[in-house]
């Protein structure tokens, strides 16, 4: 049986725009992949807590409150913390200035507004090919 | 590949090879028996617990409720939830994982979510597995949630040592679907929700249904109110369900229930190993071929079918065709 | 019941279609096998509905203009509330603001007001949204991004410090501890010594739509809808000129619904409201007429301002025929409508004032109450001091420059807004059947009616995006690669210490005895039936803050989750 790739899509921070995070796990189910999502105001140690229970492949961080700057960054020490070998992207609303911060501590790639879906889904299956 | 260190971390409490070993078993991927038989040797007895009714009906708020009860006595905690894969793009989302109150996550519990997905060793199996590597890892308390309708249901029964049946207040589609399936298989029946109109109701339908069923051995399906939101009726169900597992220290009804599950799980094997056996020794080709035979009226599908029986029989193992 | 006589209305709109004799059974639609499509544009192009048009429309025979529309000011109000709409008042230029601390906001404040904004919009950032205060474990990382940071009375006072509360009307978007921060806007005018029969202004206070879309509940729905009926109640006798909901689609829409099911999921709201004020033994005629509404206002032209008409007619009728009201302020509409913000792009910002012009003109074509146009920049951060002007003049131009507002509703007749119309009446009532089987709003909530629709209907849309069978200006097409050059507001990175140690020295120096008297008094009152809002002000003045306030009607009342839909 094929190695099924699993992705957690989070939400930390206290903002209830869950349309794009909703319309990215969507977009992954229907390439085939099993997503599990946390629902709205995960904290960092929840997110990881989850992905670690969960096993999954990466973590889709969406945040549309400004929050990213202290929230994702968390996610990444926690992550490494758990020596966890999972890929993590981002999402929401983010600004231009704020992203090689977000890439330097070890987050993969940056989706802001407008990014086509099959772009993420494209980026996850060709990073994620060969799982184990 | 050899599985058996993870599955000895897991003894010792390792939550990440547990997750790690769950999703070896959920891809079936070679050798993960072995790792099986070991964690099997290493079971501690977890009590375990089946949740199950149609979607929507607020399940998973009640396992979380029923998850801080446990929490409170000290218990640790798995939770077990089963979502539907697509059939069509073999994806699925897991979406009702649980939200637990503690920010900093709660190392008293371990929650896996679990797509039907339709390998060759059949979700009853993997899920059956997924609770002993719970077990093994320590958690004492197992919760088990399956959507208890549509194709895919999962045989909650063979899993859990007490089945609820969650419900609630409605059209009377909820109550039907339960006629459909669910009625002989709980050992407790919850109407959720039971401030929405017509709560009441949907109880009695569901006492005057039961009692239409005369054989309960000893245990007649409690109907109960309760409101996963606020908390309501939780109580009540942690002693129904306490007075049920009291019953299966009755080592008759235990042997009973065990026995049924432990055949079952060995036919699943089984059956496993047939479909397993059918895809490495069959090319896909061949096997459409002889399905379209059938389709094509060439053939019936009772000789089909022995065909394949016999190839699948023939040694030597040509690549894998399904 | 209160569904059921909805359905019954429908019949009547379905009768008035089965009257027309006309080959296409289709009033007011020309056939469309009469214009050849052409290469570009298909006919039968769908709009943000999904609704097909035609071509062109021609005169509907069978319309009845009396009954349909009646004239500007008059039952039921398809024209508009006003007899002379904008001759007599210019809409409430109404900008949403707030950053970081009370003092930045109460600055921008006095900036736009100089500017000619005439009422203020107060935005809070997440956590007061949650009713956390800024020191709270969950606000990590929240303080003032969204909006301001309101923590308590203090912080309220300083929010509008130097500005009279008499002469300005506030709108305050709040929800779930709505009580608690209206509270504080009352205590704030009291310590201007502003008494609260002259207070204006809205609190949204819209909790059904939380469960919906927008997602900032706390409290379970029984709990929540009780707290807002507190509030109407204590509004009626107290605070007579304010609003004390704004019944709100502008959040349905930005989580992706249709602009029919905007319409309809607000109405069945509002009618939710109703009836539950009514079940708490309101008299509907009194605080009905302080019930408003917000809509968005999204690209499609004629489809947005059909919307609003089609909302004022379907409320006039509801209160009528319905509720049997007889106070004419209680079936009048008014509505406060915000251009959308989920058009706005990223890329090409630029050409986000554009959208806004014209999403901004549906609002006013359409018979807004009071308006707020977005910044170009809101796609990227907090919106810059220059995008927020720009976003005003917008304003300023459709009202001084454009010559819409000299006549009162324009487009009243046209062939085709009126079919428009019509159309999303119809579709409204069939959305309210639907909701009906569910057992109305709190039953379609539980069971995630609507947060269904809302996804497919989103997921719909961006695939047709994705296919390019939808053009988004600067993102599937006409593109360019030129880098991103928008100035953003950056927050102060010291604001948020400053503000903890504010509350801090604020709970140390308090009057012990005071305080906790008030909510040992807010606990009692909670458990029991009383109306809420006496003890919850009382606390407030007490000096708790928003977090304890709220902190104990969570204890109260339980938190709620919802149930996943995706």
């Amino acid at each position: 049986m094929a190695r099924k790739i699993r992705v957690l899509i989070a939400k930390p921070g206290l903002d209830g725009h869950d349309r794009g995070a909703k319309v990215v796990a969507r977009a992954l189910r229907d390439a085939g992949m099993e997503v599990i999502y946390t629902g709205l105001h995960q904290s960092p140690e929840q997110i990881v807590q989850t992905a670690l229970q969960e096993d999954v492949d990466a973590i889709g961080l969406s945040s549309l409150s400004g929050a990213h700057d202290v929230l994702f960054p968390r996610v990444m020490e926690l992550v490494k913390k758990n020596r966890m070998k999972v890929l993590v992207t981002a999402g929401g609303i983010i600004p231009e200035e704020d992203i090689p911060a977000l890439k330097k501590c070890g987050i993969a790639a940056v989706f802001g507004p407008g990014t086509p879906i099959d772009d993420i889904v494209k980026f996850h299956k060709e990073r994620l090919s060969q799982k184990g | 590949m050899n599985y058996t260190a993870l599955a000895k971390s897991i003894f010792r409490g390792d939550r990440k090879a547990a997750a790690r070993l769950i999703s070896i078993v959920e891809d079936e991927e070679e050798g993960y028996e072995d790792a099986m038989k070991l964690v099997f040797s290493g079971t501690k007895g977890a009590g375990v617990l089946g949740v199950t009714g149609p979607p929507g009906v607020g399940k998973s708020t009640l396992v979380f409720e029923l998850a801080k009860r446990y929490r409170k006595n000290g218990k640790s905690v798995g939770i077990v939830a089963v979502d539907p894969t697509s059939p069509l793009t073999g994806g699925a989302i897991l979406g009702d994982r649980i939200r637990m109150t503690d920010l900093a996550g709660d190392q008293g519990v371990f929650i896996r979510s679990m797509g039907t997905r339709g390998g060759t060793g059949g979700l009853s199996l993997q899920a059956s597995n997924t609770i002993r590597i719970l077990d093994a890892m320590g958690c004492e308390e197992i919760i088990v949630e399956t959507v208890g309708a549509g194709q895919t249901q999962v045989d909650i029964m063979g899993l859990a040592d007490t089945v609820v049946v969650v419900t609630m207040p409605g059209t009377g589609d909820e109550v039907q679907s339960i006629k459909a399936g669910l009625l002989e298989i709980a050992d407790i029946y919850v109407v959720n929700k039971m401030d929405l109109p017509g709560a009441m109701s949907t109880a009695a339908d569901l006492k005057s249904m039961l009692n239409l069923v005369d054989d309960w051995k000893g245990w007649k399906p409690p109907v109960l109110l309760a409101s996963a939101n606020s908390g309501r009726g939780i109580d009540e169900l942690t002693g129904s369900i306490g007075g049920h597992r009291s019953r299966m220290l009755d080592p008759v009804v235990s042997m009973e229930r065990r026995s049924k599950q432990a055949r079952k799980e060995i036919f699943d094997i089984i059956t496993g190993q047939i479909m397993h056996s059918i895809a490495s020794n069959i090319q896909a080709d061949e096997l459409d071929a002889i399905v379209r035979e059938v389709v094509e009226k060439k053939t019936n599908p009772y000789d089909a079918a022995r065909k394949i029986s016999i190839a699948a029989s023939r040694t030597g193992k040509p690549p894998k065709a399904l | 019941m209160l569904m059921a006589l909805a359905l019954k209305k429908k019949g009547k709109a379905g009768a008035r279609r089965g009257n027309s004799s006309g080959q296409t059974a289709r009033p007011g639609r020309q056939p469309k096998a009469v214009v050849p499509e052409t290469a570009e544009r298909r006919a039968g192009y769908p709009n943000l509905s999904w609704i097909e048009t035609d071509p062109f429309y021609v005169q509907d025979r069978d319309f009845d203009y009396g009954e349909r529309l009646g004239l500007p000011g008059e039952y039921p109000f398809t024209r508009g509330i006003h007899r002379d709409m904008y001759l007599g008042r210019l809409w409430t230029m109404r900008q949403f603001a707030g950053f970081g601390s009370a003092f930045e906001t109460n600055r921008r404040f006095k900036y736009l007001l100089s500017h000619g904004e005439t009422g203020l919009s107060v935005a809070f950032d997440y956590p007061t949204l949650y009713g956390y205060d800024t020191d709270d474990p969950h606000s990590e990382g929240e303080y003032g991004k969204c909006g301001v940071a309101v923590s308590s009375l203090e912080d309220m006072t300083v929010l509008f410090d130097g500005i009279p509360l008499d002469t300005v009307s506030t709108s305050m978007t709040i929800n779930g501890p709505a009580s608690v921060i209206w509270a504080m806007y009352l205590g704030a005018a009291e310590a201007q010594g502003v008494s609260k029969s002259r207070l204006r202004g809205t609190i949204q206070n819209d909790v059904l739509k939380e469960y919906i879309a927008q997602k900032s509940f706390i409290f379970p729905p029984a709990p929540s809808m009780r707290l807002v009926i507190d509030t109407f109640e204590y509004g009626m006798h107290n605070v007579p000129s304010w609003n004390t909901i704004s019944i709100s689609g502008y959040h349905i829409r930005e989580a992706g619904s249709t602009a029919v099911q905007e319409l309809a999921f607000t109405l069945a709201d509002g009618l939710e409201y109703v009836r539950q004020g009514i079940e708490r033994g309101l008299d509907p005629n009194l605080f009905v007429p302080r019930l408003s509404f917000f809509f968005n206002a999204h690209n499609d032209f004629f489809e947005e301002i059909a919307k609003y008409r089609a909302a004022r007619r379907i409320w006039a009728r509801e209160m009528k025929e319905s509720f049997g009201l007889t106070s004419e302020r209680a079936m009048k509409l008014r509505f406060h409508t915000q251009t959308a913000g989920c058009t706005l792009t990223a890329e090409q910002p630029e050409n986000n004032i554009t959208r806004v012009s014209i999403q901004a003109m549906a609002a006013v074509l359409g018979g807004t109450q009071s308006l707020h146009t977005n910044s170009l920049d809101e796609a990227l951060a907090l919106p810059t001091e220059k995008a927020v002007r720009t976003a005003l003049r917008t304003q300023q131009i459709i009202a001084y420059e454009s010559g819409i507002p000299n006549v009162v509703d324009p487009l009243g007749g046209s062939y085709y807004v009126e079919w428009l119309t019509d159309q999303m009446e119809e579709r409204a009532y069939r959305i309210f059947d639907e909701i009906s089987m569910y057992g109305g709003v709190i039953g379609a909530i539980e069971r995630g009616y609507f947060q269904k629709a809302i996804t497919e209907s989103s997921y719909r849309y961006q695939k047709e995006v994705e296919r390019k069978e939808r053009i988004v200006v600067g993102v599937n097409e006409f593109t360019t690669d030129e880098p991103l050059e928008i100035p953003t507001l950056r927050l102060d990175p010291k604001g948020r210490d400053r503000q903890v140690a504010r509350l801090r020295k604020l709970r140390r120096t308090r009057d012990r005895s005071k305080f906790e008297s008030a909510m040992n008094r807010l606990r009692k009152i909670a458990e029991g039936e009383e109306n809420t809002m006496p003890a919850i002000l009382d606390a407030v003045r007490a000096k708790a803050t928003l977090g304890e306030v709220t902190g104990v009607l969570r204890d109260v009342f339980g938190e709620y989750s919802e149930q996943q839909i995706i």
